[in-house]
């Protein structure tokens, strides 16, 4: 197959895109929360679950060679689509929360000592926050916010007053999922690096919408998860320089993580094994890797060119529609939009728009401190994939002034 | 008219929708025409949080019988609640207790009672339930 450059060919890779809901076509508006998957990925999972099924790293046998195989190709699949210097720097979680919480666990609880602290900033995602606090209370830690201003971006000139010798690690997300901004984390990268800081990024957007290259980049840690990028649930990696994550002890322990065991000591296997205890989703893990393979046939600059209409578009009508509210405004924002609109209630939005064959995000969106920052308790949102249509954006603004006619 | 009654009229109602636009409409209207609770009764005591929407249920029992007044900030959900007031409230707590109500499977409105949906309908109907056994 050659290179996807069109909208209308993506779109005939993803059998979920054609069904009718509540006897409507089907508008999926949600992919900041999951993404529907392409044909290539479905088969693989129906090929392993129905005949490739054997556990990894451990017998001789041929289906288990044939497993191992798929696993570790889909650990380099990543490796090279993220531009990671190893492939044992790619670790296998169950998603973007396990893996900051293996960071949480290992990395920092290991090494936070009363009177250090974490820095975050105002617009993460409660998989940002908690795993942090959770530490930072068992040490006697400071977690430290990097506020956002009225449009939601970074105040970046507190980051001078914020970043001191006591911050151990810096955790922020490379775009935010309330509010679409493509974050200035380079900025952030190099500030930290100057004072010896190492980063974490949280991608579970980032990597869908932007073309990362870890070593460009040069954080430390990057996170994100399958089921967003186009892959199955319940598989994720985590990105980390190869001196860090060796310099880290294990978090779980189980199989496949260890060396030798004794009662009186036990030495662990290297990376990347050694975050990996138990048997891990293999068959997620493959089908991950068929994901990137399925990325890597797409002309993502043609994607991106064709998102940015989406964004001017959206940026446009949802301002012309009466007591519409967006948050997040930025130049460098991807086709996700969170908004309320006066004299209606978010969910009721969504309720009717569903009705309408249109699905929305309705609610806190997992990021209660930022929607307190902005003022609202409830938004709603509407994030778009790289298989959805201008005529569907269309659609979302044309059913949301049916809504908003019949809530007023 | 019995809890039974009352649902069975609330379904006839219902019966003339075949449109699911139709029937937001309604409840829409149902809930625009529903008393809202006095400030003093929204409070943090009376408050059933939801992650899609709050709901506040005040009880108060005269006579023996149970009389509820609730508001939401979600219209819709506001409407079914306007309907659940209307086949609770004025029933003694024994009546309550042992009422197994089906209209809003009847409506085709279970989706809202789904834990999933965290609207605080569900906690709401549970909370009914806890004031009729309080006052049982």
């Amino acid at each position: 197959m050659g290179i996807i450059s069109s909208v209308s060919e993506i779109r005939k890779h993803f059998p979920a895109l054609e069904q009718q809901v509540n006897g409507k076509r089907l508008v999926y508006l949600d992919n900041g929360a999951t993404a529907h998957k392409p044909q290539s990925v479905i088969d693989l999972i129906n090929q392993m679950n129905s005949r490739t099924n054997g556990n990894i790293h451990r017998a001789v046998h041929e289906l288990s060679a044939q497993t191992t195989a798929l696993y570790e190709s889909a650990r380099e699949e990543i490796q090279k689509y993220l531009n990671a210097a190893h492939r044992e720097e790619i670790i296998f979680t169950s998603g973007t929360t396990a893996s900051i919480n293996l960071v949480a666990y290992s990395f920092a609880l290991s090494s936070l000592k009363r009177g250090d602290a974490i820095l975050i900033s105002e617009a993460e995602h409660h998989s940002n926050i908690v795993p942090w606090q959770l530490v930072c209370e068992m040490r006697g830690a400071e977690l430290r916010v990097l506020p956002v201003d009225d449009s939601g971006n970074w105040i970046l000139e507190s980051l001078d007053k914020l970043l001191d010798n006591s911050v151990k690690l810096v955790a922020v997300s490379q775009i935010s999922n309330v509010l679409g901004i493509i974050n200035p984390i380079e900025d952030v990268i190099s500030k930290a690096h100057a004072l010896g800081i190492p980063v974490l990024i949280d991608g579970a957007q980032g990597v869908v919408h932007t073309k990362v290259d870890l070593q460009k980049l040069d954080c430390d840690f990057y996170a994100f998860s399958g089921h967003k990028l186009y892959g199955p649930t319940g598989i994720g990696v985590l990105y980390g320089k190869k001196g860090v994550l060796d310099s880290m002890p294990p978090w779980m322990g189980g199989g496949d993580m260890v060396e030798s065991v004794t009662f009186k000591k036990t030495t662990y296997a290297p990376l990347p094994l050694k975050f990996e205890a138990g048997t891990p989703n293999f068959i997620g893990a493959a089908a991950l890797g068929e994901a990137i393979r399925f990325m890597n046939q797409i002309d993502l600059e043609a994607v991106s060119e064709y998102e940015q209409e989406i964004v001017a578009f959206l940026a446009e009508e949802l301002t012309k529609i009466d007591g519409v509210k967006v948050y997040g405004v930025s130049n460098k924002k991807i086709p996700l939009f969170s908004f309320t609109a006066e004299g209606a209630y978010p969910s009721d939005i969504a309720m009717i728009m569903d009705k309408l064959g249109i699905a929305l995000r309705s609610g806190f969106m997992c990021a209660e401190p930022l929607m307190k920052r902005l003022g609202a308790d409830s938004m709603l949102r509407a994030s778009f994939g790289m298989y959805n249509t201008m005529e569907e954006a269309q659609l979302f603004i044309d059913g949301l002034k049916r809504a908003l006619k019949m809530l007023r | 008219m019995t809890i039974k009654e009352v649902e069975q009229e609330i379904v006839d109602e219902f019966s003339i929708f075949t449109e699911w636009m139709d029937k937001y409409e309604y409840l829409i209207e149902l809930g625009k025409s529903l008393p809202i609770i006095g400030d003093s009764a929204k409070q943090e005591s009376n408050l059933i949080k939801g992650c899609q929407s709050r709901v506040w249920l005040n009880a108060q029992i005269s006579d023996g019988k149970l009389y509820f007044t609730a508001d939401s900030d979600a219209i819709i959900t506001k409407g079914i609640i306007s309907l659940l007031v209307r086949v609770y409230s004025g029933r003694t707590p024994k009546e309550i207790l042992e009422a197994d109500i089906e209209f809003i499977e009847k409506i085709g409105l279970q989706d809202n009672l789904s834990p999933t949906r965290a609207n605080g309908l569900l906690s709401m109907i549970r909370q009914i339930k806890y004031y009729a056994a309080a006052y049982s």
